[in-house]
């Protein structure tokens, strides 16, 4: 398979990667987000309460 | 830890993408025919095209969008924008990465400052300042509402880059609509027209998760403010 041929296929896998990833390391952030500010609140509750 | 939902849609889309990609890649290698006059180096040619497909697509959903946002001031039409252009600015810097690597054993050169690949270059630095633009605004509104503007001026590179190939003197082929380049057999037309479709359901996914960490991210924001607002934690 030709040099450049290769290349280009690796380039086309390796953004779409790159792509992925970055949607699911924001997503993975996002959660535990989600996950401290529940934590938060239910301790705020318990104060409270 | 409380999860963001199951989302079946995804999931579905996500195979089906996955699939198809696949199957143009089979295609692509066992399928289509070796080209006569390139060899083996024009199947670049199949992703390439498609790559550049979608990156066209994304920024015409993001003109769209815009306008929607203009006339509706809804934030749904802000995020449909901006998850598109992130998804179209990946695309077409494939395009121009695997153009290159095409070009190279074809013209003989990695680049050349020609109309086509000049107005790629230009459009890919103003898709880049589109998130500069959005970076640098605080307010949401005046945020939404600039980028939309902002994103629909900018997708006059899209038709200047298509038709950049047959208004001015270039050498970047016009293979789809003059068959400029190299001859066309049926076997390397399905192999493009599956390859379109792939990556048009790969586009449909990403955009479906883009949207979707983007909501997440507002409810995120409103919840944050209505718990400092109401509990002070």
């Amino acid at each position: 398979m030709p040099i450049y041929l290769a290349a280009a296929y690796a380039v086309f896998w390796a953004l779409t990667f790159v792509l992925v990833f970055s949607i699911w390391l924001r997503q993975q952030k996002l959660e535990q987000e989600i996950s401290d500010l529940a934590a938060r609140l239910e301790r705020s509750d318990k104060n409270t309460g | 830890m409380r999860k963001l939902g199951q989302d079946w849609l995804g999931i579905v889309l996500a195979g089906l993408s996955s699939a198809a990609l696949f199957v143009a890649l089979g295609m692509v290698f066992l399928y289509a025919p070796r080209e006569a006059t390139m060899g083996d180096v024009q199947r670049i040619f199949y992703f390439h095209v498609a790559s550049a497909w979608v990156g066209f697509f994304a920024f015409f959903v993001t003109f769209a969008a815009g306008i929607g946002y203009l006339a509706r001031g809804e934030r749904r039409w802000d995020i449909l924008a901006l998850s598109s252009v992130e998804i179209g600015l990946t695309f077409i810097t494939m395009t121009v990465v695997t153009g290159s690597l095409w070009a190279r054993p074809a013209w003989g050169t990695y680049w050349t400052w020609e109309p086509r690949l000049t107005i790629s270059a230009v459009q890919l630095l103003i898709y880049i300042a589109y998130g500069m633009l959005r970076a640098a605004i605080e307010s949401p509104e005046r945020k939404a509402r600039f980028a939309a503007v902002y994103g629909i001026v900018a997708f006059v590179t899209v038709p200047l880059s298509w038709f950049a190939i047959r208004w001015w003197r270039t050498i970047h082929p016009d293979i789809l609509t003059s068959g400029e380049g190299m001859a066309m057999t049926s076997r390397m037309v399905h192999t493009l027209l599956t390859s379109l479709a792939a990556f048009t359901l790969l586009y449909a996914t990403l955009l479906r998760q883009r949207t979707r960490l983007e909501r997440a991210a507002d409810a995120l924001a409103w919840l944050r403010l209505r718990a400092e607002n109401e509990k002070g934690v």
